[in-house]
């Protein structure tokens, strides 16, 4: 299969949209015919980013390259940026507001989480401008 | 243990999903931390949570989970049903808390996500 890239445009703070964009990307790689496991992973990958960018990163756009040896999505908002990567990284840190909690999100799991389904994460920050999440996951056509 | 014993166990009413309560499930996970659920669970698992907000059916399509147990007496709009509808997602709901649901179903076989931490 030749490379195959699509975007999705994914709103701020729209709970009712908010994982739209992972459901369709689901399908797709549902429709191309990777792995299940691998599947999953992705999705899971996919949904973490895109509810990253509806409570943190003012929106954004989250886009899938799809390939026969892997998965690439990559998450570009144009929100505060992140101060510290490490910090975000852990494991419980995180900086969402009660509203958000209620609805079961910031556990301070979501890029641990990333990192925990892919083979290969990659984050870009810059204060005031935006962060950038490029993903890759190993996958297999069937 | 397949869907119908779970709706037995719990005494739970089924909100949308009756055609699928012969489906199987692997193992059980409660929690009202939709990234736990993501962080944790593996494929086919039944989720238990007091959760009802249209996300929590997101989630459970991400994970590739068998079905929903609300908890606490809570119910889920109709909107949140008709989306696990078109998701294919089974909803049942129960009175019992979710560390007693928990209890009823792990006391009758149905253990949880080992060894995924």
């Amino acid at each position: 299969m030749s490379k195959f890239e699509q975007e999705f445009t994914v709103a701020s703070l729209d709970f009712a949209a908010a994982g739209q964009a992972s459901s369709q990307i689901k399908k797709l790689l549902q429709l191309v015919g990777y792995q299940p496991l691998e599947i999953r992973r992705a999705s899971i990958a996919a949904y973490e980013m895109e509810m990253n960018m509806v409570i943190h990163g003012n929106g954004g756009i989250l886009r899938v390259n799809l390939g026969p040896a892997a998965i690439e999505l990559t998450a570009q908002d144009k929100g505060p940026g992140i101060p510290d990567i490490d910090l975000a990284m852990q494991e419980g840190y995180s900086t969402a507001p009660p509203n958000i909690r209620e609805m079961g999100f910031g556990a301070g799991m979501g890029l641990p989480n990333i990192k925990r389904c892919t083979d290969f994460i990659e984050i870009k920050s810059e204060i005031g401008k935006g962060t950038t999440v490029r993903v890759v996951i190993n996958a297999s056509q069937q | 243990m397949n869907l119908k014993e779970v709706k037995k166990l719990l005494e739970a009413e089924v909100l949308w999903g009756n055609e699928l309560l012969e489906k199987s499930v692997s193992c059980a996970f409660g929690c009202d931390l939709l990234s736990d659920v993501l962080a944790f669970t593996p494929p086919n698992v039944l989720l238990l949570t007091g959760l009802t907000n249209i996300q929590v059916i997101n989630t459970a399509e991400m994970i590739d989970a068998a079905a929903i147990v609300f908890v606490r007496g809570k119910r889920p709009t109709k909107e949140v049903i008709d989306f696990a509808r078109q998701k294919n997602i089974p909803l049942m709901a129960t009175n019992y808390m979710l560390y007693d649901s928990c209890g009823i179903l792990y006391l009758n076989g149905l253990k949880g996500c080992e060894g995924n931490r």
